[in-house]
């Protein structure tokens, strides 16, 4: 089975506070830099599959991010090809 | 006969042995469970102690759902085992889906370790029967993750049904939804709470020995089931 480069990007809900973010975001005009209007840190997963095709490396991974990498209750999840 | 309470070692618990000496002082015998093994002993309880139960790797309790204690422990809940999950283990009991909510970053991004005033709202459960109608303690906190958050919906139905077991009184430490310290399941069988009970079992070690109650409220329990 060939294998696949697959990305899961984790966020938390927009209602969830990220005060890491918020942390940054502050930093960032505190450093000189240009303000950022708005900034959320989530988590990247990179993945590599074996799977029949494309949509079934997505299939997987889906799964993977819906019972492990992200928590429904507070987290959204994006799978895409890398 | 002595009742017989299990604490469940995970990699990277740091309060079991702690949670084994408050289960002694309250009178029962501590049964030391492992999280690779699914036996869990024919115990009359169980604790999940605080820590970074897998490091805390990818979300606080997240991985530690998956060991094979866990499954026993959460079809043992179903059945009425009393189960208490501190801190680590309220987390842990979130992601199991035993509880509702999840816990997350404390708003002020510090670890926080002191001691806190907080109110026992119900004294229906398990863990808190032997504590008074709204009993103001002191309990100490120390956690990162303790922000515990749900959706307005399940924050109202916890609070309608009498779910909201204790809520931090004086300033919220943590950020967490309507100051909750604490929430019980349905049944009240399963209790999760950020603070550490464990820790405030002796004058010479705590702040006093507000915690030691959760422990006695569960032989009681044990007794009357």
């Amino acid at each position: 089975m060939p294998a696949y480069e697959v990305v899961v990007d984790v966020m938390l809900k927009p209602e969830i506070l990220d005060p890491a973010g918020q942390a940054v975001s502050n930093a960032l005009p505190s450093l000189g830099l240009p303000v950022a209007t708005a900034l959320r840190i989530g988590k990247h997963v990179e993945l590599v599959l074996d799977a029949p095709d494309e949509a079934g490396a997505l299939a997987q991974a889906t799964t993977m991010a819906e019972v492990l990498l992200s928590n429904p209750v507070i987290e959204d999840f994006r799978v895409r090809l890398a | 006969m002595t009742a017989r309470i299990g604490v469940v070692t995970f990699p990277g618990s740091l309060d079991d042995r702690d949670a084994q000496r408050a289960v002694r002082l309250a009178g029962a015998e501590p049964v030391a469970l492992w999280h690779g093994d699914a036996d869990l002993q024919g115990v009359d309880a169980v604790v999940l102690p605080g820590g970074f139960s897998y490091g805390d790797y990818l979300r606080a309790g997240a991985i530690a759902r998956f060991a094979p204690a866990m499954t026993s422990v959460v079809e043992q809940a179903g059945n009425g085992l009393p189960v208490l999950g501190i801190c680590n283990g309220f987390q842990v009991l979130c992601e199991s889906g035993l509880l509702p909510g999840a816990l997350t970053r404390n708003q002020s991004l510090h670890f926080l370790n002191r001691d806190q005033t907080m109110r026992i709202t119900s004294s229906s459960t398990a863990w808190t029967s032997d504590f008074a109608a709204d009993q103001d303690v002191v309990i100490p906190i120390k956690n990162g993750e303790g922000c515990y958050v749900a959706s307005e919906a399940v924050l109202d139905v916890l609070e309608r049904t009498g779910r909201v077991v204790a809520r931090y009184t004086g300033s919220n430490p943590n950020g967490s939804s309507r100051d909750i310290a604490g929430i019980a399941n349905e049944a009240g069988n399963v209790v999760g709470f950020m603070p550490h009970p464990e820790h405030a079992v002796e004058d010479l070690t705590g702040p006093g020995t507000d915690g030691l109650a959760f422990f006695t409220s569960v032989l009681k329990s044990l007794v009357t089931a």
